[in-house]
């Protein structure tokens, strides 16, 4: 009974006879204490209600309403279009099968970087968690390159066909199984391991009746995210898929930009929010069942290789190369001009372009990306830290227990809801005061913090709510008020996550797309925009100077991701 | 004892705490006087740590209240009671050394420091580790560190919630006379929780035993020991055996009531070692040995612990020294020990 679970379930005050002479006595919260909890989640909640849940309501209420009454024959009309089908189809059964290869991967590697010890694992581990925070449109563009007549893979014909779509979404997501479920691995007690062996069971049986059970949680949750991400895909569809690929994301973009059919766009908006929703519900209880498990520390869960680890050293030595290949032709090709080898496609980053394609010089645009993606840190920062601190909290009281994980809930929304639907729904939304931000330079940072955000919840609630609740009552004992408490305790253990999560935040922002291509000013584009625009006009210079902007994004992204992993925030990327 | 007098430092009147509606401490009173360690003894559930997180202000009441000398302090929050609470588990903080986590609340109170951390790392005897991580340091030392902290800002109160349960025996019990010697020394006043008596008896002027989240006796160790309450806090304070009516006069002719025994309460003094059961004596008066049957021996550090079926008496547990080697079956005499015998009311 001394180590008291603290959770607990909410007080009924039965009727009872309380002794006459003294009079029941209550802790009050003090009003500094409300006034925080108001603040913890009033602001991010404001902040979430006006630019995430507006902007996707009044998306979906364009699809919903027609002349101000409910019509839903939008829907009947819209998802019998066979293309719809087709699409909705192609969204779902390529979601799910490049969820299906990562966690086939991904097992293996998770193993190899979290089980095992040897020299160079933590470049390995930085290496696989880099294509995720790649910007999309450059992986798409790499993938390209790697795939089309002429190049590193261009003998295997793929270009344009959905394998190489499947590859490219591998490609990316395949980190999010391998920390995930490496974190959750790397905490299990190898003793029950250890137990079974004792009692007869090879290897394999080990594995299968105790390893996979304690990982499935982690499993489940890393394969909903990487089906969320893949059904959502946008950049790396668009750049590869052509006409004949597509997702419910893209179709939404075409049906907007090309067709100007809100109402077909906004259906598609709504199905693609119920998929969602139905996932995140499955990846939240995954993570529900995650957190009853006992963890050790990794000193004692991991070991030397041997001759038997062969087969998954193998396999994450291949992914690795797979990986690396399509950064490598990237490279490569982008120091190729007409004259040969050379550094001219850096050069004409200078200018403008073949046939004026831009505004702005490339390295303007890298200029303009920098800048917002560092408003939309510091945005996505003070927001999820603050949302973190509110949910970390467990109050005695059902309701409010049960209110916070719904908060928690709302905050990964973004994650999976279109940004497409997002960026127009600013635009139809916030153009009217009080929030006429329509031309406002703010509009694209607060788009790509809402992207970032869930990413900064993940990685730093998991560390708040790892705090014993006794660390923070023995402050409080020792004289801290609930402020000092919050400082000393929650801020002091958090302060490294804090770091890693803006890294990763911004690294993020840098390379959003969906929503910035939407929002961002022609006059102030950002680097993703205008390696887009560099594609899509090609001729000339452009695909040249293409290429070698996407290796300046990309380099500055690993450069931050690298300065991030420095940290060592095993929550970072998991989910 | 619950008069509150001049000399009453902490008076907890009539206090109930529940969770789910059913009561974890129920109906409370005690009062500590100051300079006296106060020892809560109880078993797991029985609501001990939940009273002393209620004195430290970490629950809030359902009923009663909390007074420190007189004033009525159950609305104060926790941190402005200048009480100190120490966990089981110490609770440092990881992000601190141990010079800082002994200086938190110094800093707290804007107090010089330096000079005071070295004084109370030498005081737990810990001198030279103030620039030590505490995730580098052992169970006892966390724990030292962790008694350091609190009592670095001289808290009015000292409550320390099973201090020493997460060490080993040896550990624990040097610890137990080193956290005497520190209260002695600190004049510090305090409330001491624990389920293990023999600690209770070495820390503690009084001892408080809490069943089911209510107090059932109160009273220096000795008198504890001697006369347990009810034939239940008999057993949790280690009597293994109790007896009532003519059983209960064996032992004790002139007992009133039951009986409770600890084994060392039941000595084999003659016989074993291939005497045969015959049962054809009388039963003895006083403190002559009485004739039992050997259900049962166990080897235990010294001699064994012996399960006996004594003529009168039925099955009860006692103590065969080294020298009466017995095995089971065979027929031997026993006496009874004044020293492990507690008669109850």
């Amino acid at each position: 009974m001394t180590s008291r679970v603290r959770v607990r379930p909410a007080r009924v005050k039965p009727a009872r006879v309380k002794p006459a002479r003294l009079k029941p006595a209550r802790l009050k919260p003090a009003p500094s204490t409300i006034l925080a909890i108001v603040l913890g989640a009033g602001v991010p909640l404001a902040f979430v209600g006006v630019f995430f849940a507006w902007p996707v309501a009044a998306m979906v209420g364009r699809g919903l309403f027609v002349d101000g009454a409910l019509d839903l024959g939008g829907f009947a009309d819209v998802l019998a279009r066979p293309r719809t089908l087709r699409l909705i189809g192609l969204t779902i059964g390529q979601a799910a099968l490049a969820a299906v290869v990562c966690v086939i991967l991904g097992l293996p590697i998770a193993h190899v970087l979290y089980r095992l010890r040897f020299r160079g694992q933590r470049m390995l581990r930085a290496l696989v968690v880099l294509p995720f925070v790649l910007p999309t449109v450059v992986v798409g563009v790499a993938f390209r390159t790697l795939l089309r007549e002429g190049g590193l893979l261009g003998a295997l014909h793929l270009d344009g066909t959905f394998a190489a779509i499947m590859l490219a979404l591998v490609f990316f997501n395949v980190a999010v199984v391998v920390r995930t479920v490496g974190t959750s691995w790397e905490g299990l007690d190898q003793r029950q391991e250890e137990a079974a062996r004792v009692l007869g069971a090879g290897p394999a049986r080990v594995w299968l009746t105790v390893t996979l059970p304690r990982l499935a949680p982690a499993i489940t949750a890393a394969a909903s995210i990487v089906f969320l991400f893949c059904s959502t895909a946008f950049g790396v569809v668009l750049v590869l898929g052509g006409t004949k690929f597509g997702t419910i994301e893209t179709e939404i973009y075409l049906l907007t930009t090309q067709f100007l059919d809100l109402r077909g766009a906004s259906v598609l908006s709504v199905t693609q929010l119920v998929v969602v929703v139905l996932v995140l519900l499955v990846a939240a209880r995954a993570r529900g069942r995650r957190t009853a498990q006992r963890r050790v520390s990794s000193t004692q869960s991991r070991r030397a290789p041997r001759l038997g680890d062969l087969p998954t050293i193998a396999v994450t030595l291949l992914v690795a190369a797979f990986l690396a290949l399509p950064i490598v032709a990237l490279v490569l090709r982008s120091l190729q001009t007409a004259d040969g080898w050379g550094l001219g496609n850096y050069v004409a980053l200078g200018g403008t372009g073949s046939r004026n394609a831009l505004v702005v010089p490339v390295w303007v645009a890298l200029g303009n990306s920098l800048v917002i993606a560092v408003q939309a840190t510091v945005i996505a920062l003070v927001i999820g830290l603050a949302a973190s601190l509110v949910i970390s909290r467990r109050p005695r009281s059902v309701g409010l227990r049960r209110s916070l994980a719904g908060f928690d809930g709302v905050l990964m929304l973004p994650l999976g809801v279109s940004a497409v639907t997002v960026g127009f729904g600013f635009l139809i939304t916030l153009n009217t005061p009080p929030f006429d931000l329509r031309s406002s330079p703010i509009l694209v940072p607060i788009a790509q913090a809402l992207v970032a955000l869930p990413l900064v919840v993940r990685t730093i609630l998991p560390v708040l709510t790892g705090i014993d609740g006794r660390m923070r009552e023995s402050a409080a004992v020792l004289g801290s008020p609930p402020w000092r408490v919050l400082r000393d305790v929650d801020l002091a253990i958090v302060g490294r996550p804090v770091l890693a999560a803006s890294g990763f935040a911004f690294a993020v922002a840098l390379g959003e797309f969906g929503a910035t291509s939407f929002l961002s000013r022609p006059d102030r584009p950002t680097l993703p925009v205008v390696i887009f625009r560099l594609i899509g006009l090609p001729g000339g210079d452009n695909f040249g100077m293409a290429l070698a902007a996407s290796v300046v994004l990309a380099a500055v992204t690993v450069a931050v991701i690298a300065l991030v992993e420095r940290l060592r925030v095993g929550t970072m990327g998991a989910f | 004892m619950t008069a509150i007098s001049e000399s009453t430092a902490l008076a907890v009147e009539g206090v109930t705490v529940s969770f789910d509606g059913s009561p974890a401490v129920n109906d409370v009173t005690l009062t500590v006087a100051a300079g006296e360690v106060l020892g809560i003894l109880g078993p797991s559930g029985s609501g001990k740590s939940t009273l002393l997180r209620s004195i430290a202000g970490l629950e809030s009441l359902d009923a009663g209240r909390v007074s420190w000398h007189g004033e009525d302090i159950t609305g104060v929050p926790v941190h402005k009671r200048g009480f100190a609470l120490m966990f089981q588990d110490g609770q440092l903080f990881p992000h601190r050394t141990v010079a800082q986590n002994i200086a938190y609340p110094l800093r707290i109170a804007r107090t010089p420091s330096e000079g005071r951390v070295a004084e109370l790392l030498g005081l737990v005897g810990l001198a030279g580790f103030g620039t030590r991580r505490v995730t580098e340091l052992s169970g006892g030392e966390q724990q030292r560190v962790a008694l350091a902290r609190s009592l670095a800002a001289e808290p009015r109160l000292l409550l320390l919630d099973e201090p020493l349960s997460a060490l080993d025996r040896e550990l624990r019990e040097r610890l137990a006379g080193d956290l005497r010697r520190i209260l002695d020394e600190t004049g510090t006043t305090a409330i001491f929780v624990t389920h293990d008596q023999d600690e209770a008896f070495a820390v503690s002027d009084r001892v408080a035993v809490m069943v089911d989240g209510v107090l059932r006796q109160t009273g220096t160790p000795a008198e504890v020991w001697r006369t347990p309450a009810s034939a239940e806090i008999a057993r949790f304070l280690g009597y293994t055996t109790v007896l009532d009516g003519d059983a209960a006069r064996v032992v004790r002719p002139l007992a009133r009531g039951p009986v409770a025994l600890r084994p060392a309460a039941v000595v084999v003094t003659g016989g074993g070692r291939g005497v045969s059961t015959d049962g054809s004596r009388e039963i003895p008066t006083d403190g002559a040995p009485v004739a039992a049957t050997v259900v049962r021996s166990t080897p235990a550090v010294e001699g064994s612990r012996v399960r006996l079926l004594v003529r009168g008496i039925g099955e009860v547990d006692g103590i065969a020294s080294a020298q009466h080697p017995v095995t089971a079956g065979e027929s031997v005499t026993v006496r009874f020990d004044d020293a492990g015998i507690a008669e109850l009311p």
